[in-house]
């Protein structure tokens, strides 16, 4: 009755800045024509084919998939005319390093399971086990602030940029922001804003460029972007298949962009503003545990399960490289680059810290000292130096 | 009786372990006859244990094959140890490997650690069990923790429990000596794997669990293919470059700060966590009278820089001050409030904005293309987070591409430059380096700069907003 037409996808995507969605119109050809017109990540389960053998065009669509999967690749491969280690060959080799611990910070009483940096490079928010959160200067080591969470499992915790407040979560499934105050005494406890909930574990939290917004990520597999003072989601994130572990902002003069890891293998790329995901990969063979941006914001590295830490080239789409040893067999659990992107510090799960030499992808140092895992691992702001949380209850800041 | 609410968090998946798989490779290499680790006999409180390895054996082993150096072969045999693979004969609740003569063996793969399935309640409570037949009072006080809330929970499984420890008790008896002790050692050694005693780093700890089962396959619906083709097809369309063009700009970003970071080049006058001595950070302070050379040179680099550092962008506005167009720069800021600020506020500072910048006739106009004026105009009836992208975009490219390179060149940027300090570097010897440790300053409060901040960009807001004339001149008639 109706002419046989082949399916069809197409997309009118605006590109200009708007507040309007993606817009796709999609023909298919079954035995009644039907045009549908709908969000792109919006479910198109209602949308299955009513009247037609279903495996038929299953198939057709996996085939189809496959075969722009083929085309993506091809196009990646024609752009692709250097590595990165022949870029790296006019470069000097780095010298010798010696990392000493310079501040250890003790007093939580449980595995440390996050940290995060205040932008005056001294204060550090620490967050365990035992649902405790500390501030301290860890300049003179001294405990500036306490808060006890009402839940264990304090997995996400970050400062505000302007040092006023700070926001922590997990194991209750939301983030609470707590102000700080100059009274020594006042109880924290008592001013918390219960800002994101999610529907599992909070893996992972960040302010965006104020305190006022709050992007979160979760094991229920979304990421969310919150308005602190009313407590309203502005944007969620779907796209990941499992468990969201880690996030992180980018840092370009834009600042739209974030990317986030999952034990699905994938590092995904988003849009703050549509809520799109924008670029995807899915080259490591186990779970993300941790990405950071490269600080001019056109790569980001990750650390994954599977013991290595990869780069990614945002602006030519691939992975550039892989910094792995035979000798490391255990996962990276955190990573961060250097203040001009050369190092790469990975805390791993055997207890030590491998620092990477980015360009030439090999290994410069490695350091010990922490008697368990290394959970977490950030670079001060003004890169003067490291600090590393580890399961041995302890904080070492190391230069 | 009180019944306690366990949270289900619906947590029940195992993160992945991918070291598994290689950590059992390198075992079955370890006890290779010929070119693994030499064996032997020993004797441990009179029975004569075969298979026996010492620590300094393991880990000339690992030296050897994995072409690593002393110390982080001892980090791969304390990371085998604490994963079960091997098991120490001598002080167990310690996992780690000693670089010494201490004995060790191997795990027999029964008890190696699967990812698949858990160390199970009901195992563990029928071996503490059979412990307590064997001889009461032999359980540590963490495992009679342990076995009271087993006998807890587990109650109504209890009678099979005790009855499977008889079994496995007189199972036990029916083996010879030697085998029994090996098998004590082993299934002692899982259990303080699987369930650690206080104290004791055991690699098995790994964490919270997983919501979603890792290993389970996505359902390849029509939607899954969908989404897949959708997406894949979007990134064929967008615009991907050479990666000659992408890493080179990569190499030039290292190169660029190369002597601004603090691990490469040293940092003037001295690296505070070293010497102790926070002159660096004084010298560096958010909106310091005079910066340092170094900071002032890194805002040349670009314009993201210049206005992300508060004391270049107040030089900035120094600098545009003379050229009459400070209002791009506030057309830029209070873009930017309004899009990191709060929800609630944005239809005021919507308005705002409006009012000060774009409405014809406006105090500060800005000048933009008639399209994106339009757009905009048009945007702010329904105000919403991002309604001035297009326009901020615009000013911001104007003034990367044309001012800030006009500033760089600028009499107010090379006044700057010459004024800047550049401190000699500190020369501590070790008795001033103490005295530094000891006096280390605490440092200013990020609250009170914060609050500062607040107050003079209040001062700063009153200052700029348009002038009432009327007020004035009734203020000057009031006068007169």
């Amino acid at each position: 009755m109706y002419p046989s037409i082949h399916p069809s996808i197409h997309l009118s995507t605006l590109t200009s800045i708007s507040s309007s969605p993606v817009i796709i119109y999609v023909h298919l050809a079954v035995q009644q024509l039907q045009t549908l017109c709908f969000l792109a990540n919006f479910p198109l389960a209602k949308m299955a084919a009513q009247e037609v053998q279903p495996s038929e065009t299953i198939a057709k669509l996996k085939s189809e998939s496959e075969a722009l999967k083929t085309k993506l690749e091809e196009e990646r491969a024609k752009l692709h005319d250097v590595e990165l280690h022949q870029v790296a060959e006019k470069v000097d080799p780095l010298g010798q390093f010696v990392m000493k611990t310079r501040r250890t910070l003790k007093g939580h009483g449980n595995k440390v399971l996050c940290m995060d940096w205040c932008k005056d490079k001294r204060r550090i928010v620490s967050s365990s086990q035992d649902g405790k959160v500390i501030v301290w200067d860890a300049f003179t080591t001294n405990k500036e602030h306490a808060v006890t969470m009402p839940c264990t499992w304090v997995m996400a915790c970050a400062y505000a940029p302007s040092g006023c407040a700070v926001a922590c979560g997990g194991l209750d499934n939301k983030c609470s922001v707590y102000p700080l105050s100059l009274d020594k005494n006042e109880n924290l406890a008592a001013k918390k804003k219960s800002v994101a909930m999610h529907t599992n574990y909070l893996s992972a939290c960040s302010f965006t460029n104020s305190d006022m917004q709050i992007l979160t990520s979760s094991g229920d597999g979304t990421c969310a972007l919150w308005d602190v003072e009313s407590g309203q989601l502005l944007q969620s994130f779907h796209g990941h298949a499992a468990d969201v572990l880690c996030l992180d902002l980018a840092p370009s003069e834009t600042g739209n962009t974030f990317v986030s890891g999952g034990c699905d293998k994938k590092a995904n790329v988003w849009d703050m503003r549509s809520g799109q995901c924008i670029q995807s990969f899915e080259t490591h063979e186990s779970d993300i545990n941790s990405v950071r941006y490269y600080p001019s914001g056109d790569a980001f590295a990750s650390g994954s399960d599977d013991a290595t830490c990869r780069l990614y080239d945002l602006r030519a789409d691939r992975e550039v490289a892989i910094y792995s040893k035979e000798s490391i067999i255990f996962g990276a659990s955190s990573v961060d680059f250097s203040l001009s992107g050369r190092l790469l510090f990975g805390g791993y799960n055997d207890y030590t810290i491998n620092v990477w030499d980015v360009l030439k992808g090999t290994r410069v140092s490695i350091l010990f000292g922490h008697e368990n895992r290394v959970s977490t691992l950030r670079v001060s702001p003004d890169g003067t130096a490291f600090c590393s949380g580890s399961w041995d209850h302890t904080l070492r800041v190391r230069e | 009786m009180t019944i306690k609410f366990i949270r289900d968090h619906g947590q029940h998946y195992r993160p992945r372990m991918a070291c598994l798989a290689k950590v059992e490779a390198m075992v079955l290499e370890m006890q290779d006859s010929k070119s693994g680790v030499k064996s032997s006999e020993q004797k441990l409180n009179i029975t004569s244990i075969p298979h026996v390895v010492t620590g300094q054996d393991i880990l000339a082993w690992i030296a050897n094959h994995m072409k690593v150096d002393a110390q982080e072969a001892q980090t791969i045999g304390t990371m085998l140890v604490a994963y079960g693979f091997i098991y120490p004969l001598q002080d167990h609740k310690k996992l780690i490997l000693k670089p010494d003569v201490s004995l060790y063996r191997f795990q027999t793969p029964y008890f190696w650690p699967v990812q698949k399935w858990k160390a199970d309640n009901t195992d563990y409570a029928i071996y503490l069990a059979k412990r307590n037949i064997r001889k009461k009072g032999t359980l540590d006080v963490y495992e009679q923790e342990y076995y009271k809330n087993l006998h807890k929970w587990l109650n109504h499984k209890w009678d099979f429990i005790v009855m499977q420890a008889k079994e496995q008790y007189r199972a036990g008896k029916e083996r010879n000596k030697a085998d029994r002790v090996v098998f004590d050692c082993q299934e002692r050694a899982y259990w303080i794997v699987h369930r650690p005693p206080p104290r004791t780093h055991s690699a098995m700890d790994y964490g919270v669990d997983r919501l979603i089962d890792p290993n389970a396959e996505e359902n390849k619906t029509f939607d899954y293919y969908r989404r897949i083709i959708i997406f894949t097809q979007q990134a064929i369309m967008r615009s991907k470059v050479k990666s000659t063009v992408s890493l080179g700009a990569i190499l030039k970003h290292m190169t660029t700060y190369k002597d601004h970071d603090p691990f490469l080049a040293p940092c003037l006058p001295s690296n505070p966590w070293q010497t102790d001595d926070s002159s660096y950070w004084d010298l560096n302070m958010r909106n310091v009278e005079i910066p340092t050379k170094m900071r002032v040179e890194r805002w040349s680099f670009s314009f993201f820089e210049l206005l992300n550092d508060p004391r270049g962008r107040t030089d900035f506005k120094v600098f545009l001050k003379k050229e009459f167009s400070g209002e791009n720069l506030a057309f830029w800021e209070a873009a930017e409030e309004m899009k990191w600020g709060t929800a609630s506020s944005i239809s005021e500072k919507a308005q705002t904005i409006f009012k000060t910048f774009l409405a014809p006739g406006a105090p500060r106009w800005i000048n933009i293309d008639g399209r994106t004026m339009g757009l905009t105009v048009k945007g702010l009836e329904h105000p919403h987070r991002y309604v001035l992208d297009a326009a901020q975009t615009h000013i911001f490219m104007l003034m990367k591409k044309d001012t800030f390179y006009r500033y760089l060149k600028s009499p107010v940027y090379k006044d700057i430059q010459k004024k800047a300090l550049s401190p000699a570097p500190h020369n501590f010897t070790p008795s001033q380096l103490e005295q530094n440790a000891q006096n280390r300053k605490p440092g200013i409060n990020p609250i009170i700069i914060w609050q500062q901040e607040e107050e003079e960009r209040a001062k700063a807001a009153a200052a700029a907003g348009p002038i009432d004339i009327k007020k004035l001149m009734a203020s000057k008639l009031d006068r007169k």
